[in-house]
């Protein structure tokens, strides 16, 4: 994990190396202070050598600066080592997830992938700048002031060392305690947000059974049960406070009795007592820190352990070494297809597909929720790659192409399609850079979409928000048409993209497809049996198996399933039924 | 997706208005509940500064008075030492109990406000309208529970605290500081002095930088919530090199303002301290210049108190200056907190209630069983004399004009009678307003001009909880609750038996797949019942809807999303559900509301054709394009 992590530090090395030095010079400087100050005390006002004061205090000064210095450096380098890294770490997930095939988008979720992004890399930030800056310094500090202590009085030191292993030890206790409740706690709290989450998506439930009270009562249990566990873990951190001061107070009183003790023997000064006095503050703050830190790093630990998750997720789909760049037709087969989403799982989603579609037929497919639709046209445009058995393209088995060339080949509109935040046109030119804005208009006079562009304001040039939140679902739908349909492909899938189309509209796109794009393959997933009826030839899919292929009539006559669907969408009325039969 | 499109809601990073206002009125709410934890810490904070502060001042003493006589006494008598540590001992305890003790009190207080936050946030956001729903981010919604109670929790368990903490450590260490010397206390200020106006300098700077930030933060998240919710396209598209590069430009820029920012946040400490350390070197030189002058009465011993003064003078400033930052941030999230909490609540002012009655000699009387016969309780307000109507399930529209905002009218001139049993379906394309006209009748959203009656009676005068029971709904997105399947059935009749939930399954041909189920009814569904499938979740929706046994029933686009074949089981649980009750349907699917008793074609807000199934037909109007899906160009 930490040679993955480490990995993109890459240019911001020499920060990540300079920031500790700076940070140790900064405490060494910072622990010279007090022994010259001890230095002021006994051999410039004791002896009343105010040349003494003057020349020492000019070294305190100028060791301040020094220390300023350092302390400037080391902040300016540990904020561009911890921002440079996850500017990186960043850059780099971003980069990978951009390889990754379908599977592993699935595997992680969009949420999970957006959490990544944000949150985790946002504390790598804090912890990475924190190990720079702090994790050097406070032992080094700690180090440094007890050396100093030593070399005062090796006696009364020995007094802090003491005092270092016991709250050490104590510390080590409560905190242990804590994270233990702590773990505990932050479940309790997602489930928490979730509830939370639920009611405002859910809000029109709990409104229309006016379940208001209701749901507050819940709420008000959750977060009493999260109270109740919060005080639990802080009751164990806030011991901490008493017993730091606790050993603070006591080191300070042992050291005035017994270094009073020493200073009448004659083998301690008085300066130096004062020096020892300030390096006690230094050595128990410095533990302090520590123990912060370790509860911190061990907080960020899930978030680097989650970001590595990425990092380290290897795209399975990859071009082959001698890639085609040219797919002659759009003719599919499929030979003896098995396909599942787990490589292990037995589970097949897809059970032996044997398929033969001609270029430039139009292909309706159609079948029960569930029935793998989605997931036979995925395999044409390789989003997925088979278990068993191959898929061609053009005649070629689709691994054998450079991934690009397939998927501009083989346009797909996804069921559940997204429109970006920009002009419908920058929209548009997804599917071809340099499409110029005539061509654009006749993609979306193709796909019916001219209609409602025109009676915008702004036509082409409206702003769509993000997630294409202010166009309708239909609108939306027609737009991700267009913008396939601007690649030119050779086969065009269509994963039930007309179903918020209304049928009127649905039917004249169809029929523009028949008309302007003839040679294309068109392969149309739908619901609604008046979409694909008219189709060269319609797939019925049962249960990950082909249950029939063939025209509108040969299926009504001799598939069960195609007939029950049928009838269940027609049936109902008296002649009408008998027209739409012949249509 | 129901209702109006979201707006986005307002960027993070804004500047506070007024945070003076925001940091009283946060102080009120803690002192709501709090008010004597507060006063009992401010006095243990007292308590645990001044113990800290005498042993400062033994410090002193500890040269002047206990080991100087002992180094000129002939011989060293440790008696009055022993007995001055044993005294600070004892003040040390105190001060160590102290701290522990508001410390302890403080998790209570913090905790305690965040709780009581949450619950008042969120039963407040139960009273607000849809329309706050619908017009407002649910991802903001939610960080006003996550982040920005993170941040008050920060605030009220550290910030707050410390701030007084410093604040009475240095006016104490000020007091000290005077009576021991007042030219050295004048030295130490005017070191301070600079130190402050460092630090502003500093932060104005940082916080230029913090805003940019912020503000690019928010660029490159957006970006990646977008990106993100878009990769399968992208991929389709062969998008990625591009997206790559417009990342690329994005994280940059974060970078270089990220890097400033942190940058002078960093710098504030150790410029801070060593200013400290120069003010300790110069108060050293002035002090030991006095000491050795013997003009002052400066003591070695008072000078050595004086620079650890000096050093704890220095310290709790740095601390607020540090502390700083993260108020801010708690005010620009209190202020959010505040904000959701300050939104008007749905006004309701209906007096008409639902009630259970009985029938005695031909009247209805109220009586406080369930006797499964309802009937509004409607009290006029001129003479105060009470009606009872039977609830039946009679609805009427008299010219309703509606609008989400009150410049675009998405509704005009509806009319529209549903007679108690009836099926009423409407059809059309998307935003033709079908959705807009079932959130009137339960008011979710009020109407502009026009009549909504229920049986008779004006929908405004119904109390909107009482109108809303008597409405069942089952809607396209199935948002079903983190809970067991019976509980989740149980939501439409929370004192409904076991046996009624089986029932109401069982009506709505959604037993057969519950028992199916690993632990059946008690099956644990979680993330919105994310382990069913489509069509199980519907079916669980119209039980929940059947239980509650509404009078009136609203089913809008309620099979969508599920295919045919499963649509027929379904579709016979709902017409099971549907029978002697007044229906309203929305369908997509013109199979599903061909047997309506009058079925409404909408266009662009208005009804255009209504009549039954074959006398739309014959009409061979807009439905009869929409059902045989040949359209007439226009």
């Amino acid at each position: 994990m930490i040679k993955t992590l480490a990995a993109h530090i890459k240019e911001y090395k020499t920060a990540s190396i300079i920031t500790p030095v700076f940070m140790v010079l900064e405490v060494v400087f910072e622990t010279l202070i007090p022994f010259l100050m001890a230095s002021i005390i006994d051999d410039g006002v004791e002896a009343g050598d105010m040349h003494h004061i003057y020349v020492v205090g000019a070294f305190m000064i100028g060791a301040a600066l020094c220390g300023l210095f350092c302390g400037v450096m080391g902040g300016k380098y540990g904020a561009r080592a911890s921002t440079g890294f996850a500017r990186n770490l960043r850059q780099a997930m971003f980069d990978n997830i951009q390889t990754f095939s379908f599977a592993s988008l699935d595997k992680f979720s969009t949420a999970g992938l957006v959490t990544r992004l944000t949150t985790d890399v946002t504390n790598m930030q804090m912890a990475y700048q924190m190990m720079l800056r702090m994790c050097f310094r406070a032992p080094v500090s700690m180090i440094c002031a007890m050396a100093m202590a030593f070399m005062i009085n090796a006696k009364l030191a020995s007094v802090y060392l003491a005092a270092v292993v016991l709250l050490g030890i104590v510390l080590a206790f409560i905190i242990r305690g804590a994270m233990k409740y702590f773990q505990e706690a932050f479940p309790k709290y997602d489930e928490l947000n979730a509830s939370v989450q639920e009611n405002v998506s859910a809000i029109r439930v709990v409104k229309a059974y006016v379940r208001e009270d209701y749901e507050t009562g819940k709420l008000k249990k959750a977060s009493q049960g999260i109270y109740d566990i919060f005080l639990k873990a802080e009751k164990q951190v806030v011991l901490n406070m008493p017993v730091m001061q606790f050993t603070v107070y006591s080191c300070i009183l042992l050291i005035s009795w017994l270094g009073a003790k020493q200073i009448v023997q004659n083998t301690l000064t008085t300066g130096e007592l004062m020096s020892l006095l300030t390096y006690c503050m230094n050595i128990l703050m410095s533990l302090m820190m520590l123990s912060m830190i370790f509860v911190m790093m061990s907080m960020s630990i899930a978030s680097a352990r989650r970001i590595c998750e990425v990092l380290e997720e290897k795209s399975d789909l990859t071009n082959p070494e001698n890639p085609l760049y040219e797919v002659p037709d759009g003719g599919i087969t499929f030979e003896h297809v098995r396909f599942s989403y787990q490589k292990e799982s037995d589970e097949a989603v897809l059970h032996d597909i044997n398929l033969q579609i001609m270029p430039g037929e139009t292909i309706g497919i159609i079948g029960g929720t569930g029935s793998a639709k989605t997931s036979l046209v995925n395999l044409i445009s390789r989003l997925y790659d088979v278990t068993q058995g191959a898929v061609l393209v053009g005649g070629h088995d689709v691994r054998e192409y450079d991934l690009e060339t397939l998927r501009n080949q083989v346009a797909v509109v996804l069921q559940k399609n997204v429109l970006f935040s920009g002009t419908i046109l920058e929209n548009l030119r997804w599917g071809n850079a340099d499409a110029g804005e005539e061509e654009c208009r006749r993609v979306c006079r193709l796909a019916c979409a001219d209609e409602f562009i025109e009676k915008m304001p702004e036509g082409y040039h409206t702003y769509i928000e993000q997630g294409g939140s202010n166009v309708s679902g239909g609108q939306k739908q027609r737009l991700c048409i267009a913008r396939a349909l601007l690649k030119k492909p050779k086969v065009l899938i269509l994963d039930d993209s007309t179903s918020a189309v209304d049928t009127a509209t649905d039917a004249r796109i169809r029929k523009a497809f028949a008309q302007e794009i003839p040679d294309t393959t068109k392969l149309i997933i739908a619901q609604r049996i008046s979409s694909v009826q008219n189709a060269d030839r319609i797939i019925v899919m049962d249960d990950g198996r082909i249950s029939g292929f063939g025209t509108h009539e040969e299926l009504l006559a001799g598939n069960e399933i195609y007939r029950e669907v049928y009838e269940s969408q027609t049936s109902g009325g008296g002649d009408f039924d008998e027209k739409a039969g012949e249509a | 997706m129901p209702g109006p499109g979201m707006r986005r809601g307002m960027p993070k990073g804004k500047r506070i208005e007024n945070p003076g206002k925001v940091f009283k009125r946060l102080m009120k709410y803690v002192a709501k509940n709090y008010a004597p934890h507060l006063v009992l810490t401010a006095v243990l904070i007292l308590i645990s500064v001044l113990a800290n502060v005498q042993g400062t001042l033994f410090i002193q003493s500890l040269i002047d008075d206990y080991i100087e006589p002992m180094l000129v006494a002939d011989k060293a008598d440790f008696g009055p030492l022993a007995g001055a540590i044993a005294r600070v001992a004892g003040f040390y305890l105190i001060g160590v109990a102290a701290a522990y003790a508001w410390n302890r009190i403080m998790i209570n207080v913090t905790q305690g406000t965040l709780r009581n936050m949450r619950n008042d946030l969120f039963s407040h956001m139960e009273t607000l309208p849809i329309k706050y729903f619908d017009t407002h981010a649910h991802g903001d919604i939610m960080s006003t529970y996550t982040n920005d109670t993170d941040t008050l929790r920060q605030m009220i368990s550290q910030s707050m605290p410390q701030v007084f903490n410093s604040f009475i450590t240095i006016v104490s260490v000020f007091i000290s500081m005077v009576v021991l010397s007042i030219p050295l206390t004048l030295v130490t200020l005017v070191m301070i002095a600079v130190m402050l106006v460092v630090t502003k300098k500093v932060a104005g700077l940082s916080s230029r930088y913090f805003l940019e930030q912020q503000k690019n933060l928010g660029k490159v998240n957006g970006y990646i919530e977008e990106m993100m919710n878009g990769q399968k396209v992208v991929k389709v598209f062969c998008h990625e090199k591009e997206s790559i590069e417009e990342f690329r430009a994005l994280n940059d820029a974060l970078y270089e303002s990220a890097d400033k920012a942190n940058y002078l946040v960093n710098v504030v400490g150790p410029v801070n301290m060593q200013l400290g350390n120069v003010s300790y070197v110069v108060c050293a030189i002035v002090g030991g210049a006095l000491a050795l002058s013997g003009m002052t009465g400066l003591t070695l011993g008072k000078l050595a108190s004086f620079l650890t003064f000096n050093k704890s003078f220095n310290g709790p400033i740095n601390q607020v200056s540090q502390q700083f930052n993260s108020i801010v941030m708690a005010m620009a999230g209190a202020e959010r907190i505040f904000k959701m909490m300050d939104e008007a609540p749905e006004v309701d002012d209906g007096y008409v209630t639902l009630v259970n009655v009985r029938e005695e000699a031909g009247k209805l009387v109220e009586t406080p069983e369930r006797t499964g016969r309802w009937a509004w309780r409607h009290e006029h307000q001129a003479d105060h004399s009470v009606d009872y109507v039977e609830v039946r399930g009679d609805v009427v529209f008299d010219g309703v004009d509606f609008g989400y905002n009150d410049d675009k009218m998405v509704l005009h001139d509806v009319k529209l009678y549903a007679q108690p049993g009836q099926k009423i379906a409407f059809v059309g394309s998307t935003g033709a307003g079908k959705t807009t006209i079932t959130n009137l009748i339960n008011r979710f959203y009020d109407i502009q001009d026009g009549k909504i009656r229920y049986d008779g009676i004006n929908v405004n005068k119904i109390k909107k909880a009482d109108l809303r029971r008597s409405l069942g709904i089952v809607l396209q997105d199935t948002h079903l609750f983190t809970g067991t399947v019976m509980e989740n059935i149980r939501y439409g009749k929370l004192d409904a038996t076991d046996e009624e939930v089986v029932a109401a399954a069982k009506l709505a041909n959604a037993h057969g797949f519950i028992k199916r189920l690993p632990e059946g009814y008690d099956t644990v569904l979680s993330g919105d019942g994310a382990n069913l499938s489509q069509g199980q979740r519907q079916l669980l929706a119209i039980a929940r809807a059947a239980i509650a046994d509404p009078p009136v029933l609203i089913l809008d686009e309620a099979t969508s999303s599920i295919d045919t074949r499963t649509e027929r089981i379904v579709q016979d649980g709902m017409d099971k559900l549907m029978a002697g009750r007044t229906t309203f349907v929305i369908a997509h699917r013109l199979s599903t509301v061909k047997n309506s008793d009058c079925i409404m074609v909408l266009e662009q807000g208005r009804i255009i054709e209504r009549g039954t199934h074959d006398q739309l037909l014959e009409e061979k109007g807009k439905y009869y394009q929409l059902y045989t899906g040949n359209a007439i160009a226009n």
